[in-house]
């Protein structure tokens, strides 16, 4: 069993189960998820593990990265503050919303705050225009939707990460 | 002022009905029992003669569809398209949040009706609490003897997976999605052979949108003289219209297929953003013909077959609306982009094709464009149309070309 | 037989069998179809939209099922509304297809105008300028003149390794997927795959080494643009400069059929040299593939370390003297030794190489032996396929035993046809040692102790335990092809195998048939010629040579191989070598005569198949070298024999006089050619790739001996192995094939393949290691009988048997069979 199995063997197995055995190749996404949960991006090893429970080739596995959008092969921020910027929300302000966040965090549109916390991005339809200004916040290994934003409540949303961030980082410091 | 009726947003009205009890106490899981005490090709006949038409937008009859399934190939498959990835489109969002039962019930009558022993959801990602919240109802109705083996004393067992995808529009295509699901890149695959008799697995597979699947313990439960009373002869029942754009109301709207789109609009809806005018509306979301806002269109009722004479389908009646802030050389690109962004790359005219008249639609709003670039971008639309492996492409092009062809004058000068 | 149906296609009607795709019915009545995405061998998958044309299809009534007529009384065509891809869809009865009209054309243009957008068209600078279909069909169908601007082209990387091999080039790249489907399909290796999407979409490869496959170059041969090229042949040539030669791979018994590419150069003074070798298709061999051995490692033939002219010893060593002075020595010492003569030749050589050294020696009453560790070639002779074979056929119903074999290893391309045979259904039995590539397609695999493997085939032979099913399998099989190879065993080991393989064909009533019979993984490409023309194997080959008056060598370098052997030879009365290079051997030997190379000259090799087929000169020879059967002729004039000295076709009828397999053979014959499908290597190079199409001979399938000859029977001299015992201390060697070894044939082309070699390495089980008390990577002496080898590093894996120690052949690591060692921590004093 390898490192990334070892790690999440109950996960695994419960989602194995849900896919005829000879069919394991579609637990494909399931696992990218998972390698993703601890720190937003898939890591070249969790690749080579994900490639051996599935019995895929890793360049199977890498291509699958590569084709989806909410799939990182790059660490970068550990929370992704992706906005909708698509049609429908454009016709309500999301464009100007997602500058005006931009100005706010000081970095451009795909850019990571310098404390490594926030890659902020403009993204297709979430299915929520009717509700826009919209964002969605990936990380830590869920998708939280935010919506009918201003600038202030954005912030308020990224205030609150960071200081969880803060607090984690304190009670491990603590802890060791 | 015309109202809605709830057959699918029933929890407007019936509170914590994604609680089970609550839904038992409101007729929930009838159909589904009704249909365990009919025979399989019964329950297709029902649902052919409802007249049902698939509401993830191409509006085929889902009965029939139903019906194409091979009864020497087993297993059979039904999957649930969640994907709803449409701009525009947040209705299989609100179904699934607040009335998942109703989803689930429907779903379980479909997979009864082919004799399925297993079905998938198959969700886009983003909805990574919506698969949760769905996993955790799936794990009460198991407890309760209505999913697992045997259901109900039955010999018919069944069993639900919620599945997420991971950000790509092209996978509520639904051979893509089949591609997804079984763990490949969500490209589509060559038609024939359909779903239907080489799906998911290579066996016979049913695929529904989920405002399909929940008019289904509707049409059981109730019977078709019942859901017939709603909409038209050609296009029965209600739909969930996703308003959005320069409304003052945004949001869906259950109204039985028929109703105008200036009902819509005006009463529903609150009329234009900062009393604006009207200029065009989008009846299927990015992928939209765009209709010119006149007083013949906004008179229009909405059903499958009165679009059509529009020159636009309903689809999955994704209604953007579009005043007269709105330039249309700006709204091209918003859509082309997406399309490029969304192209899965396999086949030629697609690929290169929105990828270029992206370039196109991006010098046209550059302010530096050149002086063919309008014809050119018409000519490299209709270079597109016809020779795509799957509608994608084609969607691609459909608001370019209304686009120039119905406000010419948003591009002169540009 | 499938069901025919007639269609029309362009006012031409045509009839195919049921399942043709459209485009292949037009390909066969003559009409191109433009394609990128489709290729003959694979699956369609309708990607790339070139190849759509107008589809009609009879109007059927609805209520009476019968097919409408208009007023002439013709059935009525009913076109759709939309292009389709001809790729995609069946023919069907009635049909009508129309490949020229405006609109089909126009929608050619338009693919081509989009393919075109992201294309860098640097054609003047491209390896496939010149056998490029994008090239050509922007030619026939594309536009004038781009409207893509400059300023929006894709930037993309133009060198991209994906793996020391071949070369992607991004910007040059369709997407039409076919390097990716033929390493999926095909290879089932899928190291190749897309990454991103839409425009952004890339080929990319994760494997470790990347590109991790021994078929890698046939997707330059299948890409439709440039964008794959070799390491080997970019920026090597432009393809007009080059002249095709006919040849057969040298590599290995599958025999696939090549195609030389020539040209002349400047910079090796004008001479023509052999610029790339490209797959000949033969769809009874290779289709239309070679592996990347036989691509990549032709360059031995070209190597500066050639012998040049004959060299004799005189005091100061080995000097270069004229062939004359050269001869007069050899026939003065070959009349001396007479009948104590020992010639021994290497399966390397052609038949008639190999024929005329045979009469030489017979001349002489002297010994004919056979240089190998794989035995058992009269079993294969007689029991051999059937005339009229072809792996290509075996499918369903049919079944395949592999046995003691690493066939990928061995022989790519078997291995490659095996694979494909049990995808469309045969039944594949592989019993060997351990686990190898193949398993994964066997619907039976038994893995036994090295060792027992004719108690493993006893097992499967009497239907016993596990193997119960296999045996029933075998026996209702309709044909049945057994493959023996040498994994872990030797001389005496691999004719044992063969004799038992031969019974169990035998005795279930197949001997003889077509698509039924014995195949020998032999290490060489020609061993089984070198057995038609009498040659044996000696199980004590250093007791032959050491009492021989004089041992003549051809091809073949016993000192190299083993201290045995370099022992004996010294023992020898005389020592003749014949070779292309200063082997172990030739250093040792009194006369050296310099042999010319495979391509510059001509001859036959008959595969493990048992086809003959005929290679023909590609270069000019150096002045000097000599091809080996006219080296015979002379020396055999010199003694008193007339042989044909100078036209190998000659030597061929001599052949077909006496060997009576090869009789009625001659090199008409072999050079004949049949229509063969798909249709590959014409001005169509979009269609097939750009292999080679066989002008120059599909060969000729042997008789085996049990159809000339049925009351005949095989007799061999040589003994049973004993069971190997592994004394207190000691572990059992198993020797094993890897295909990049260390050969002689294969160094020189180091450059491209050095970093896939077999090295220094012997391989154990971790526990087997532990208990030696060994680590991996540790370096050690090994010791084997009258041998030693240091420097030996350990590697370990976790798949292998216990006990057992894998040293792969051709590293310097001299154990011919199974043998007892014993490992010692690594001594630094220079070996022996
Ligand atoms: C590019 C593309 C995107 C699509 N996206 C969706 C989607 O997000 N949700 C959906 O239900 N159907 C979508 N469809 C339609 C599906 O292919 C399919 O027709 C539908 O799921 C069938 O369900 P129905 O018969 O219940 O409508 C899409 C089709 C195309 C061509
Ligand atoms: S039309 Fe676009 S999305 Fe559809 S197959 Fe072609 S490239 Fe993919
Ligand atoms: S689509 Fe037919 S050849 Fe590519």
């Amino acid at each position: 069993m390898n490192a990334f199995h070892a790690k999440y063997q109950t996960e695994i197995e419960q989602i194995l189960a849900k896919y005829p055995p000879e069919r394991k190749r579609s637990a494909v996404m399931p696992l990218l998820f998972l390698a993703q949960r601890d720190d937003n991006y898939i890591s070249p090893n969790e690749l080579a593990d994900i490639a051996e429970i599935l019995e895929m080739s890793v360049t199977d596995v890498a291509s699958v990265v590569g084709f989806y959008t909410l799939f990182y092969d790059q660490h970068e921020g550990r929370y992704r503050i992706q906005v909708c910027t698509d049609l429908p929300c454009a016709l309500r302000g999301a464009e100007t919303f997602f500058e005006a966040l931009c100005k706010e965090l000081g970095v451009s549109s795909g850019g990571t705050t310098p404390d490594g916390l926030f890659t902020i991005e403009e993204v297709k339809c979430l299915a929520a225009c009717h509700r826009a200004p919209v964002f969605q916040v990936q990380g830590d290994g869920e998708i939280a939707y935010y919506e009918n934003q201003t600038a202030e409540t954005a912030l308020q949303v990224i205030a609150a990460l960071r200081e969880k961030a803060v607090q984690e980082a304190r009670s491990r410091e603590g802890a060791a | 002022m015309s109202d809605q009726v709830y057959l699918l947003l029933r929890h407007r009205e019936i509170p914590d009905l994604d609680r089970l009890e609550v839904y038992r106490q409101n007729e929930g899981f009838q159909g589904f029992e009704k249909a365990l005490q009919m025979k399989p090709a019964d329950v297709v006949q029902q649902v052919k003669d409802s007249g049902l038409r698939g509401r993830g937008g191409a509006g085929f009859p889902t009965g029939l569809k139903w019906s194409f399934l091979p009864n020497n190939l087993w297993p059979h498959y039904v999957v649930a398209n969640a994907d709803e990835s449409e701009p525009g489109t947040f209705k299989d969002r609100e179904i699934l949040e607040r009335n998942p039962l109703q989803f689930l019930e429907g779903l379980m009558i479909a997979c009864y009706a082919v004799q399925a022993n297993t079905g998938y959801i198959y969700l886009r990602g983003e909805f990574w609490q919506i698969a949760a919240w769905l996993d955790e109802k799936i794990a009460e109705l198991e407890q309760a003897g209505l999913l697992g083996d045997r259901i109900l004393g039955t010999d018919y067992s069944l069993r639900l997976y919620t599945h997420l995808g991971a950000g790509a529009y092209i996978c509520g295509e639904e051979t893509a999605l089949l591609e997804s699901l079984e763990g490949k890149l969500g490209q589509p695959r060559l038609r024939p052979p359909f779903p239907a008799v080489e799906g998911l697995y290579g066996k016979p597979t049913v695929i529904n949108n989920v405002e399909t699947l929940s008019n289904l313990p509707v049409i059981l439960g109730k019977g078709n003289s019942f859901y017939r009373q709603y909409g038209t002869d050609r296009s029965p029942g209600t739909k969930i219209f996703c308003l959005s754009g320069r409304v003052n109301r945004p949001g869906n709207y259950e109204l039985p297929l028929g109703r105008t789109f200036r009902e819509l609009i005006y009463e529903h809806g609150g009329g234009i953003l900062e009393d604006g005018k009207i200029k065009a509306i989008m009846s299927a979301g990015a992928s939209s013909t765009l209709i010119v806002a006149d007083e013949k269109a906004l008179d229009t009722p909405m059903t499958y077959e009165m679009t059509d004479a529009l020159g636009a389908p309903l689809g999955s009646a994704s209604v953007i609306i579009l005043d007269e802030t709105v330039d249309m050389k700006w709204l091209v690109h918003k859509t082309v982009s997406f399309f490029r962004h969304e192209s899965c790359g396999k086949c030629t005219p697609c690929r290169e094709g929105t990828y270029w008249m992206n370039h196109i639609t991006r010098r046209l709003n550059s302010g530096q464009p050149n002086p063919e670039d309008v014809e050119l971008l018409v000519d490299v639309a209709r270079e597109i149309q016809g020779k795509c492996l799957c509608a994608l492409g084609e969607f691609s092009t459909m608001a370019v070309l209304s686009g120039i062809e119905k406000f010419r004058s948003d591009f002169n000068g540009s | 037989m499938a069901n025919q149906v007639t269609l029309t296609i362009d006012d031409l009607t045509v009839t195919v069998p049921e399942g043709t795709l459209v485009v292949d019915a037009a390909r066969k009545a003559g009409i191109d179809i433009p394609v990128f995405c489709y290729h003959p061998k694979m699956e369609p998958v309708g990607m790339c939209r070139m190849c759509l044309v107008q589809v009609g299809r009879p109007m059927v009534d609805r209520a009476t099922g019968q097919p409408v007529l208009d007023a002439d009384g013709q059935p009525k065509i009913q076109f759709s509304p939309k292009l389709e891809t001809s790729c995609t869809i069946p023919v069907s009865e009635g049909m009508v297809i129309r490949t020229n009209t405006p609109e089909v054309l126009r929608a050619h243009r338009d693919i081509i105008e989009f393919l075109l957008t992201s294309h860098p068209l640097d054609c003047p600078i491209c390896d496939k300028g010149g056998e490029c279909p994008l090239q050509d069909l922007t030619r026939a169908y594309g536009p004038g003149q781009s409207r893509f601007l400059l300023d929006d082209k894709m930037r993309l990387a133009k060198h991209v390794p994906l793996g020391e091999l071949i070369y992607l080039d991004r910007e040059r790249c369709i997407l039409c997927a076919r390097c990716i489907r033929f390493q999926d399909e095909i290879v089932d290796e899928p190291v190749l795959s897309f990454y991103h999407r839409g425009r952004s979409m890339q080929i990319v490869t994760y494997s470790d080494p990347p590109f991790d496959s021994y078929f890698s170059g046939n997707t330059t041969d299948i890409c439709p643009v440039g964008a794959l090229t070799t390491a080997d042949f970019r920026f090597a040539a432009r393809p007009w400069e080059l002249k095709n030669n006919a040849s057969i791979c040298t590599q290995c018994p599958v025999g696939c059929n090549t195609t030389l590419n020539t040209r002349r150069e400047v910079k090796s003074g004008g001479k023509w040299v052999v610029k790339r070798v490209m797959p000949r298709q033969n769809e009874l061999v290779n289709e239309i593939w070679i592996c990347d051995k036989g691509r990549f490692g032709y360059h031995y033939a070209e190597s500066g370390e050639r012998i040049l002219s004959p060299h004799v010893r005189k005091e100061q060593g080995l000097v270069p003297v004229s062939w004359d002075e050269a001869l007069d020595l050899v026939e003065q010492r070959l009349r001396q030794a007479g009948a104590g003569t020992v010639t021994l030749a290497g399966g390397r050589l052609a038949n008639e190489d190999l024929f005329n050294l045979a009469q030489v020696t017979d001349h002489l009453g002297g010994r004919k032996l056979l240089h190998t560790q794989v035995g058992g070639g009269e079993y294969v002779q007689r029991y051999g396929l059937g005339k009229g074979s072809n792996l290509g056929e075996l499918g369903k119903g049919d079944a395949i035993l592999v046995i003691a074999s690493d066939l990928q290893e061995e022989a790519p391309v078997w291995w490659l046809r095996v694979k494909r045979a049990a995808d469309r259904g045969a039944a594949l039995m592989v019993l060997n040692p351990r686990p190898t590539r193949l398993d994964p397609y066997a619907r039976f695999i038994h893995h036994y102790r090295y060792g027992e493997e004719l108690e493993a085939l006893g097992r499967l032979a009497a239907g016993e335990g596990e193997l119960a099913e296999a045996a029933e399998a075998l026996r209702s099989a309709e044909n049945l092809v057994i493959f023996y190879g040498s994994e872990g065993l030797g001389l005496a080991e691999t004719t044992a195998l063969a004799r038992e393989a031969a019974g169990l064909l035998a005795g279930s009533g197949r001997a003889g048939k077509v698509n039924s019979g014995l195949i020998g993984v032999w290490q060489q490409n020609n061993t089984l010629g070198a057995y038609d023309m009498g040659f044996r194997p000696e199980a004590d080959l250093a007791g032959a040579l050491s009492g021989s008056g004089l041992a003549w060598i051809a091809a073949a370098d016993p000192a190299g191989d083993h201290p045995a052997l370099e022992a004996a030879l010294k023992q020898a009365g005389f020592l003749v070598v014949q070779d292309l290079f200063m082997t172990r051997t030739a250093q040792m030997a009194d006369v050296v005569l310099p042999a010319q190379a495979f391509t510059e000259r001509e001859g036959t090799f008959t595969s493990g198949e048992r086809r003959v087929q005929r290679f023909y000169p590609a270069v000019a020879a150096p002045p000097g070298p000599l091809a080996d059967f006219s080296i015979a002729a002379r020396v055999g004039l010199r003694v008193g024999i007339e042989l044909e000295g100078a036209s190998a076709a000659t030597v061929m009828l001599r052949i077909a006089a006496s060997v009576p397999a090869y009789a009625g053979l001659d090199y008409a014959l072999i050079s004949e050619v049949s229509e063969q499908w798909p249709i590959i290597g014409r001005e169509d190079r979009y269609y097939g790739g750009t292999g080679y199409d066989n002008h120059q001979g599909l060969g000729v399938q042997l008789q085996p001996d049990a159809v000339t000859d049925p009351d005949g029977e095989v007799s061999i001299a040589m003994a049973a192995p004993a069971p190997l015992q592994v004394p207190e201390g000691a572990v059992y060697l198993a020797p094993v094939t890897r295909l990049y070894d260390q050969g002689l044939t294969l160094k020189p082309s180091m450059k491209i393949v050095g970093q896939r070699m077999a090295r220094r390495e012997v391989w154990l089980n971790p526990e087997t290691a532990a208990r030696l008390g060994f680590g991996a990577a540790s370096l050690v002496t090994l010791e084997g009988e009258g041998w030693t080898a240091s420097g030996v590093e350990i590697r370990v894996d976790e798949q292998l048997p216990p006990d057992v120690l894998l040293a792969p052949r051709s590293v310097g690591i001299p154990a011919t069979g199974p043998e007892a060692v014993r490992l010692r921590p690594l001594v630094t004093e220079p070996e022996a």
